[in-house]
């Protein structure tokens, strides 16, 4: 088995190999060794976009917008994943993020997982089939685990969640009586010595 | 009385950090401090007449029990190489988590001494490997099978049995990866393991010579000593594979260099000394000097260092005894300011860490603050602006900004990873090939060019627009922020330049491990030894604290 600390070298070495800047290849060390914590496919899938790189062109999404447009080639995941991820505070304001043809869009999990954890929100991703829910960088949730994920997607979506809960308030206020009955009632005597008791609120 | 913390743009010039020593804040004190009350045991001791065989160790506490494997296997002399680039060795090591099965051991017998070449697992810690000093090795054997104990001058000189030559831990080779254990209380310090491995290391080789001259004439052979074993530690052979470390760990060095900063600052701070912990400072200045003396090299670089650290602590100790009162109000910070004035970095960095061996309610809880969770400030502040990043740049990089990076001699050399062994390397780029495939560790003349293109960048705008354009500087993006936050965190000096001194890197490093009597063998390697001095397992529940400077 091979360590998490030999996936992020290995990893950051073959980025930069590749042709990106010592920079990114940090950051893309740093993904891959999330996805595999993740039990993602992380080395499968970079290994497989490297090879592809010398016969194949990409194009790199610097500046995300909105919508999103590959004119000629697809996106490559990786500028596309940094780029999210620098400017992930400037995409609060949009309800969905579109792009049409990623390439290895399994690569993009690990960037919006940090995203989320910079922003406070849940992020949801969905290409095809598949969907994510990317937790605040605490854990990423899939309606599918062990697929062979496509090389290349038509439509992806991103949207950035509000911070709502994931439960109804009947639900709430179900289980929060049922936690009352750990409480004791307090004498009067007890709330007249308790915190601020005997003091004007108006001083 | 408020002490300022030293200034970083001072302390973390190379050749300052080239002249730092061990201190109570160094990994292998504060490993012995921490395990001196687990229980020792030598679990197994399967060698043949020869020495080969397998033997573990272990320590244990409570359901915690971490094992020292050691393979030691017959090699002959040509094999005999402390080069990184060697195959085999005398003795091969693995630190285990807890107790090895017997499956474990055997597929441990398979991997441990292919070493590089092996795979371990997460059940395993740290990895190393050693050879016999011949010389000493040979002559302790023969002078223990004829009954005697062996010659004390030619074991204060060389001062080991054994030379580690690498010690590999955090995941490397399939090692555990730190996250799995770093939540043990009884880690909590850097490369405790490793210390642990060596420390247990060292026992081994005793035991081994012991053995050895035990079957080589049974009938008179006696034990080496106790007291000898003590004066005995573990050399090591260190080369470049170090220097990048503390490089591409800025939070970490900023956390070791911090705590030894403000243990300087609390000390100098302390109004009146009690009288106990003034004798104990004396006297440990005192009984450092056979530690200089008795550091042997053959570096003319070191030899001068030794020399004038010899000449300089004579001189402090002189002023000390005759013009100095530890009645006067801030002793140790009037100390330091003479030391300043009159002594070399050498000599200062010396009893900066001498400073420190009273005041345990002081050390104790920085030792809890070296270590380092890196991945919270991986993240760049992309919503920052040019601005701030430009006066973080200004303010903690104010030398390098001043280098010209367009003369030959600022950029001679550089970084590379070598491909017959994966380990760092250093090279002259004007005459050596792979510079194009140079490793982001020329800090200081990528912060510069960094600096020199934000000035074409309106202030206001932010850093993710910057990034767009501006990928090749991403890496230095990144550590500016860092280095914002964590003072010491940057070398302030040009790591490419051809003045620069890479042992410098070495060394401190070393001393943060509590290695004694650096022995550079070039400017590119060195020799050191550890744990000389120190308690023998059996003696850690209750050793003399000072023992560096006692033994």
């Amino acid at each position: 088995m091979k360590s998490l600390s030999e996936i992020e070298t290995t990893s950051k070495r073959a980025t930069r190999a590749a042709g990106f800047s010592w920079g990114v290849a940090e950051e893309v060390g740093k993904s891959i060794r999330l996805m595999e914590l993740f039990g993602l496919a992380g080395i499968k899938n970079l290994n497989e976009y490297y090879k592809s790189r010398s016969s194949k062109k990409f194009e790199n999404l610097n500046l995300i917008n909105e919508n999103n447009n590959a004119d000629r080639f697809p996106f490559c995941p990786i500028m596309l994943g940094v780029s999210f991820l620098d400017q992930i505070r400037n995409f609060e304001k949009f309800n969905k993020i579109t792009f049409n043809k990623i390439s290895y869009p399994l690569l993009i999990l690990p960037f919006l997982s940090r995203s989320s954890e910079i922003i406070g929100k849940k992020i949801y991703l969905k290409f095809d089939q598949y969907e994510f829910l990317l937790n605040l960088n605490v854990n990423i949730s899939s309606n599918l685990f062990n697929q062979e994920y496509p090389i290349i997607t038509n439509i992806t979506e991103i949207s950035i969640l509000e911070n709502e809960d994931n439960f109804s308030d009947q639900d709430w206020k179900s289980l929060y009586k049922l936690s009352e009955e750990t409480f004791v009632e307090e004498t009067d005597s007890l709330k007249q010595g308790a915190a601020g008791a005997g003091l004007t609120d108006n001083d | 009385m408020e002490v300022k913390l030293r200034d970083p743009n001072i302390i973390m010039k190379l050749s300052r950090l080239g002249s730092f020593h061990q201190s109570k804040l160094s990994f292998l004190r504060s490993f012995l401090d921490e395990f001196k009350d687990w229980e020792y045991k030598k679990d197994l001791f399967d060698l043949d007449v020869n020495g080969h065989g397998t033997a573990i160790y272990s320590f244990k506490k409570k359901d915690r029990v971490y094992s020292l494997i050691c393979f030691a296997n017959k090699i002959s002399d040509e094999e005999r190489s402390d080069r990184v680039i060697a195959t085999k060795w005398d003795a091969a090591f693995t630190l285990h988590d807890g107790v090895p099965a017997k499956q474990d051991i055997e597929r441990l017998r398979n991997e441990v001494p292919k070493q590089e070449v092996g795979r371990l697992s997460y059940k395993e810690l740290t990895l190393s490997r050693a050879n016999k000093s011949l010389r000493v090795f040979n002559h302790v054997v023969e002078s223990l099978s004829k009954g005697n104990q062996p010659d004390l001058e030619l074991l204060k000189k060389v001062g080991y049995l054994y030379r580690t030559t690498a010690v590999y831990g955090s995941g490397k080779f399939g090692l555990a990866d730190r996250f799995r254990i770093k939540n043990r209380e009884e880690i909590n310090g850097p490369f405790r393991l490793e210390m642990m491995l060596v420390y247990l290391v060292r026992q081994f080789t005793f035991d081994q010579v012991n053995h050895v001259a035990k079957f080589k004439n049974p009938m008179t052979a006696v034990n080496l000593d106790l007291e000898i074993c003590k004066k005995l530690g573990i050399g090591n052979s260190t080369g470049l594979g170090m220097a990048p470390f503390i490089v591409n760990h800025p939070t970490l060095l900023n956390n070791w260099i911090m705590s030894r900063e403000i243990a300087l600052k609390k000390i100098r701070e302390i109004k009146k000394v009690n009288t106990r912990d003034v004798e104990l400072f004396k006297q440990s200045v005192k009984n450092s000097i056979k530690n200089i003396t008795s550091w042997n090299t053959e570096s003319e670089y070191q030899q001068k260092k030794i020399t004038s650290l010899l000449e300089n602590v004579q001189k402090f100790l002189r002023f000390m005894d005759k013009k100095f009162s530890f009645e006067a109000n801030y002793p140790f910070n009037q100390i330091y300011l003479w030391l300043e004035k009159e002594t070399c970095d050498e000599c200062i960095e010396y009893i900066v860490s001498i400073m420190m061996e009273p005041f345990d309610d002081i050390v104790k809880p920085l030792i809890g603050e070296m270590s380092s969770e890196e991945d919270q400030y991986f993240n760049i502040p992309t919503n920052r602006t040019i601005e701030d990043l430009r006066n973080i740049i200004e303010k903690r990089y104010p030398d390098i900004l001043k280098i010209n990076f367009n003369k030959k001699e600022n950029y001679k050399n550089f970084w590379f990873i070598s491909k017959n062994k994966e380990e760092p390397r250093y090279a002259d780029r004007f005459k050596e090939d792979g510079s194009e495939l140079e490793q982001p560790l020329a800090i200081a003349r990528d912060i510069k060019k960094l600096h020199n293109k934000l000035k074409i960048f309106r202030d206001s705008i932010t850093i993710d627009k910057f990034l767009i354009e501006n990928s090749d500087l991403r890496h230095v993006v990144r550590r500016a922020f860092i280095i914002e936050k964590f003072p010491y965190a940057e070398i302030q000096d040009n790591t490419i330049g051809e003045k620069v001194v890479p042992i410098d890197m070495l060394r401190l490093k070393l001393s943060f491990f509590g290695a004694l009597k650096f022995d550079p063998r070039s400017d590119k390697w060195l020799r050191i030894c550890m744990f000389q001095g120190a308690p023998l397992p059996q003696e850690l529940k209750n050793f003399d604290q000072q023992w560096v400077y006692n033994s």
